[in-house]
């Protein structure tokens, strides 16, 4: 077992006057509306009295140490202006998929497409929630609950009992286009929260695309499920506003043989943390997690926290946690990262890396990366490195006639690219890295 | 086509002097030959004429046709025709071979006022360049130089050299590391670009790559300045006798 604090940072202590824990939680449930639900009555009922159990996080949670909860832990955010956010071209558009709409966290039939497809059943939750059975009956809010231990999830809790929609996907087949969810905005003080449920059965594959921007505060949860030789491709793009706060959390089971790729782009945002507990329960199994974040100070504070917790709990498995941050202009990032190998879990294949890239000298990166292992037969790393731009190329690339700032640009890729090698996609992956290259070459010069 | 004149330039972190008035004249057309014992200042000139961070110029010029060299950036002074094959190519994953070349050649073009070159135009002209090279054109696809041996990243060199077209080559121990059949590769290739409006200073610790680079001149460097400068022999001469005798002759 080893566990390493690079650095650690001061976390300002809670304001006095601030409402007592149990109050805040109450305040924060208050401002929401709690819908009953139909199939997931219980199941949101559970996650009400394990959030009421754990209470909301506070600055000194071990987890906590480096990201301030409170304005996740607000009543309501701030509001943002609708227009708040970069000119970006949008992604995916020019391929075939099925589409869903989300604004604000709510499903938009008519902006979205037919929701049928050979291969897999698709159902929004709002409208599935009026009944009372439905295949997803056995997931919503089950792995999310077997995600509390050991290290509480509050956010995720919370979004289970407050969901007010998103997709339930059960995927029999290979469906012959990806589903890409696209999130809008509409309210400036949206508080957005959605909660997908993927079923992957067995050998199936599903390539899920989600993409854009809700709300001025977001909580979105997705739990997939995959089953015996099922794969799943989850590529995220998430377009945060400057003003964002943002949390999300992946909860995956991933049973023999199946494989779980998931790939998360993050570019602005003030507060933004992203969750993954993966649980790998059958023998050769594949899970690698990964994240491309960029964050820019100068225009609007950055703050972006990468929480990752993945078990080993059967036979050669193999898993990679490849997070890579490029911060500048006083931007922040955080990554915790956690690989847990069970006893009996031989031939465990773990790896980790995570890296931050700092254009200036105000910029910080704090990481804890973690390993606790109770096989004696498995081969775990872990690596944690926080580096300025490397002169010699910088020079090469100068010397050959490439401008300074496209210089940096060739170097920033190539930064980041282990973690876009985590798009099987060729297609997919060239526009990820077309998207980086525009907001990059945006940010050039400052 | 190059002028170096009494350069004198010191590291800028350590204040070590290492180029102690050094004088050079290159002209058109012609090979240069630098040869000098390790740590004479054979690659600090190279970096300094390229314009590398880190070194500063206390005294002296290097201008190339009249244009001062020293006051321009690495960017500028390669649109302006420079080209410096590295001793030790960078590895550059993550960024394809052809996009990092074709972006070259293109900022350069812009910067003189050109129109870009087409990527048909490119391909068909890398193509035909990497072929005389002996490159695989899958090379050509891969990250530069990311698991290329070190043959392969000389060759890249040379590629680029004849891709961006300099009138200025400067070539910083190209021969390090390369077996026979790779120098005589690097060699053809040079000489298929000499030419009498493109000069090169042709820095080497042996005197076996001039063999197959006839040089017109040749220069010993030694302490941070030429020792003494003479004809294709003198390379013979280091060869034969070492530095020795000639830097005490030299005194």
């Amino acid at each position: 077992m080893s566990e390493a604090a690079v650095q650690t940072k001061d976390v300002t202590p809670q304001v006095s006057g601030a409402p007592k824990p149990v109050d805040a939680l109450q305040a924060r449930l208050d401002a929401l509306s709690l819908p009953k639900g139909g199939f997931t009555a219980g199941a949101r009922a559970d996650a009400l009295a394990r959030l009421r159990e754990m209470g909301l996080p506070g600055p000194r949670d071990e987890y906590w140490r480096y990201t301030d909860p409170r304005p996740f832990n607000a009543p309501v955010p701030q509001p943002i202006p609708i227009e708040a956010r970069e000119p970006d071209s949008p992604l995916f558009l020019d391929l075939p998929r099925l589409t869903l709409v989300f604004v604000d966290g709510a499903f938009d039939a008519a902006e979205s497409d037919d929701l049928s497809l050979e291969g897999i059943e698709i159902d929004t939750l709002a409208q599935a929630d009026t009944g009372a059975d439905h295949w997803a009956k056995g997931l919503y809010g089950v792995l999310e609950a077997s995600g509390q231990n050991p290290v509480k999830r509050p956010f995720a809790a919370l979004n289970t009992a407050a969901a007010q929609d998103g997709v339930l996907i059960r995927v029999t087949a290979k469906p012959s286009r990806p589903v890409h969810i696209i999130h809008r905005r509409a309210r400036e003080d949206a508080d957005a929260t959605w909660h997908h449920v993927i079923r992957v059965e067995e050998g199936a594959e599903l390539t899920l695309l989600e993409t854009g921007m809700a709300g001025a505060r977001s909580n979105g949860v997705i739990e997939a499920d995959l089953a015996k030789g099922a794969r799943l491709h989850y590529i995220a793009a998430k377009r945060a506003g400057h003003q964002k706060l943002g949390n999300a959390h992946l909860f995956a089971r991933v049973a023999a043989e199946a494989q779980l790729k998931s790939f998360a782009l993050s570019v602005n945002g003030t507060l933004m943390r992203h969750e993954a507990f993966i649980d790998i329960t059958g023998d050769d199994a594949v899970a690698h997690i990964a994240a491309a974040v960029l964050g820019d100070g100068n225009v609007g504070a950055f703050h972006h926290d990468d929480t990752v917790f993945v078990t080993h709990g059967a036979e050669r498995c193999e898993s990679r946690q490849v997070f890579k941050k490029v911060l500048k202009n006083g931007a922040e990032g955080v990554f915790q990262g956690k690989i847990l190998v069970k006893p009996g879990a031989q031939k465990t294949d773990g790896y980790q890396i995570s890296q931050a890239l700092l254009l200036d000298e105000r910029s910080q990166f704090l990481a804890k990366p973690e390993l606790e292992i109770y096989a004696d037969d498995v081969q775990c790393s872990h690596g944690s490195t926080t580096g300025a731009l490397d002169e010699t190329a910088l020079f090469y690339l100068r010397s050959r006639g490439v401008p300074r700032d496209r210089a940096i640009v060739f170097l920033v890729l190539s930064f980041l690219a282990d973690a876009l090698e985590e798009i099987e996609d060729e297609v997919l992956r060239g526009q990820i890295n077309d998207r980086l290259e525009a907001w990059l070459t945006r940010h050039g010069n400052q | 086509m190059l002028k170096i004149n009494n350069l004198h330039v010191k590291l800028e972190e350590e204040d070590k002097q290492i180029l102690k008035g050094l004088s050079l004249e290159v002209p058109a057309g012609q090979v240069h030959a630098i040869m000098g014992p390790n740590g004479s200042g054979k690659s600090t000139l190279s970096y300094v004429l390229s314009g590398r961070d880190g070194y500063e110029v206390t005294e002296g010029e290097a201008t190339m046709d009249g244009e001062d060299l020293l006051e321009m950036e690495p960017e500028e002074r390669a649109a302006a025709g420079l080209f410096l094959a590295f001793q030790y190519p960078v590895e550059i994953p993550g960024v394809g071979n052809m996009t990092f070349l074709r972006t070259a050649v293109n900022a350069q073009r812009k910067a003189r006022g050109q129109e870009e070159i087409s990527s048909g135009e490119f391909l068909k002209a890398i193509r035909a360049k990497a072929a005389e090279l002996q490159i695989d054109a899958e090379m050509l696809k891969r990250p530069v130089n990311v698991g290329f041996s070190g043959g392969e990243k000389k060759r890249n060199e040379i590629l680029q050299m004849a891709m961006l077209e300099p009138r200025m080559c400067i070539m910083d121990e190209t021969d390090s590391g390369l077996d026979v059949d790779a120098m005589r590769l690097v060699a053809d290739g040079v000489n298929a670009l000499r030419s009498p409006d493109r000069s090169f200073l042709v820095i080497t610790h042996y005197q076996r790559l001039l063999n197959h680079i006839q040089p017109d001149v040749v220069h010993i460097m030694s302490n941070g300045r030429i020792v003494k400068t003479g004809g294709p022999d003198l390379a013979l001469q280091v060869e034969d006798e070492g530095y020795g005798d000639l830097l005490a002759e030299a005194g």
